[in-house]
């Protein structure tokens, strides 16, 4: 019995002068599910690496430490003499010495609470917090080193700057990645879709010679490999999100590594790779397509 | 419709026909001859575009054809019926949707009477849902004869188009090929069959064309 109904100049009928499908079609979505899952990974990656960054960048801008050690009946002349040359530091935002009871809060994970802190030679220290342009760290030393000879500016938020750096470059990379990752997949797709077209030669030359437009054809295969683009990547987002929400959870012990992930809206950028990996895979073939149209007369 | 001027043809640079000047008008019925490999499947694919002249003139439908855009190409196809010797068909696809590519490819919808018509008039109303590898030769040539008539277009052209047909059959798509010129259509069969022209000639004014010694003659005997 004819089947009329397939006959409708919808998008089925325009599918099905294609033949179904061949080892192509199977390569192709698992293709786009495997980048996609790798993308998610990379997007993971920058945006954990974006925060890490942003966390160590508000740390290093927040403060420096003046560790005071000296005899007991120096240190309060000491700390004196640190504050004055503080208060008359370019780039110091606000300072204060920190108290007997800060002290042995501080002092309190390592030594309990029961420390007695009046009788151990405890050192004092100055919180100093630098303005945005930030301060001369060796002028101030040199001046410390004059006036308070037992002070030691110990700038601990520098060796963060490295880090930051290599956070920053991470982030880079996380792009970069789902750059080249975008790339792959279009190659292998052109690459898929060039097979498909060759494959079908036979069919492309039976449509010309119908009077079908370079469009019509050209839909077909197009449609068809976006389809599978977004299939696949579909799946492989889906499975990228599950992993990536299994991951334990972030902890200060965990540090960077339990850090990777998504957090609040955050989860709604994975949602974007589809969208994005149909377009790859609808510019790609349609390119492969239209330059390989172009040798059938 | 179609207007050859001096045409020249040929593959590679080096000229297989020369000077070929021919006017097909509408209600024509043309046969077109000659040996083997003397350029008459290349002939007609001038005639659809699928080859370009390599010097003269040709007029497909009012357009020189130099001058037609891919898209140009495919509109005038959609008024040249071509039945091929080997039919070209989508293998994967029902007959009926085989005969209803043309439509198809142009974004029309078929009328299911219509179309069931045309495969009565061609005798594969039967044949509707079977694949083209199914078909025996004397099937595709007519499911091909049906795809081509499709469209209603203006001019048939069939190559060789009873080459793999007993006599039998070849009379019965001749019977369908001069019905579809005494409904005005324009139509030019390549065959090497005297046989077949012989009979056509008794049913319709059909003129002789033969492709020999690199040039296209109109032959002015009765075969």
């Amino acid at each position: 019995m004819m089947r009329l109904t397939m006959f409708r100049a919808d998008m089925s009928a325009t599918d099905r002068v294609v033949p179904p499908s061949g080892h192509t079609a199977n390569l192709t979505v698992l293709t786009s599910a495997a980048m996609a899952f790798l993308a998610v990974f990379a997007l993971a990656l920058s945006l954990a690496s974006g925060r890490l960054a942003d966390r160590w960048s508000e740390a290093l801008a927040r403060s420096a430490t003046i560790r005071i050690s000296a005899p007991p009946e120096q240190i309060e002349a000491q700390t004196k003499a640190v504050l004055d040359a503080l208060s008359t530091t370019p780039g110091v935002e606000s300072y204060r010495a920190l108290d007997d009871a800060e002290m042995k809060k501080l002092l309190d994970p390592w030594f309990g609470p029961d420390l007695p802190v009046d009788s151990l030679p405890l050192p004092k220290l100055v919180e100093l917090t630098e303005t945005a342009q930030g301060m001369d760290t060796e002028g101030l030393r040199l001046r410390l080193a004059a006036e308070a000879p037992g002070a030691v500016l110990d700038d601990h938020t520098r060796w963060r700057r490295p880090l930051v750096a290599a956070a920053g470059r991470l982030r880079f990379l996380g792009w970069l990645s789902m750059i080249l990752i975008g790339g792959a997949m279009a190659g292998m797709i052109t690459l898929a879709a060039q097979a498909a077209l060759a494959a079908n030669g036979q069919v492309i030359r039976t449509l010309r010679l119908v009077g079908a437009r370079d469009a019509f054809i050209a839909q077909a295969f197009v449609r068809r490999f976006t389809l599978r683009g977004l299939t696949g990547a579909a799946a492989g987002t889906v499975v990228a999100m599950i992993a990536i929400a299994l991951l334990p959870a972030t902890d200060e012990a965990g540090g960077f590594l339990t850090g990777l992930g998504f957090t609040g809206w955050g989860w709604l950028w994975p949602l974007f790779i589809p969208p994005l990996a149909a377009l790859v895979a609808f510019g790609a073939t349609r390119h492969a397509a239209f330059r390989m149209l172009k040798e059938v007369r | 419709m179609i207007e050859l001027q001096n045409v020249a043809m040929g593959y590679g640079g080096s000229e297989l026909v020369a000077e070929m000047t021919l006017k097909l008008v509408p209600g024509s019925f043309h046969f077109l001859t000659g040996p083997s490999g003397a350029g008459k499947t290349s002939f007609l694919k001038l005639c659809y575009a699928e080859m370009l002249p390599s010097a003269g003139y040709l007029n497909l439908f009012g357009q020189d054809v130099r001058t037609m855009t891919r898209d140009d190409i495919a509109h005038v196809r959609q008024k040249i019926g071509v039945v091929h010797q080997d039919c070209q068909f989508l293998d994967h696809l029902p007959v009926a949707e085989n005969v209803a590519l043309p439509l198809t490819v142009t974004g029309r919808s078929v009328d299911g009477a219509e179309l069931r018509e045309l495969l009565s008039w061609v005798g594969l109303r039967a044949q509707a849902g079977a694949l083209p590898p199914q078909l025996s030769g004397g099937e595709r040539q007519r499911a091909a004869l049906a795809r081509a008539v499709m469209m209603s277009p203006e001019v048939i052209i069939a190559d060789e188009p009873t080459g793999n047909l007993d006599w039998e059959m070849s009379l019965r798509l001749l019977s369908l090929l001069v019905e579809l010129n005494r409904m005005g259509k324009t139509v030019v069969i390549a065959t090497h069959d005297l046989n077949l022209i012989r009979q056509a000639k008794a049913q319709v004014s059909a003129r002789v064309l033969r492709i020999a010694n690199r040039r296209l003659h109109l032959a002015g005997a009765d075969l």
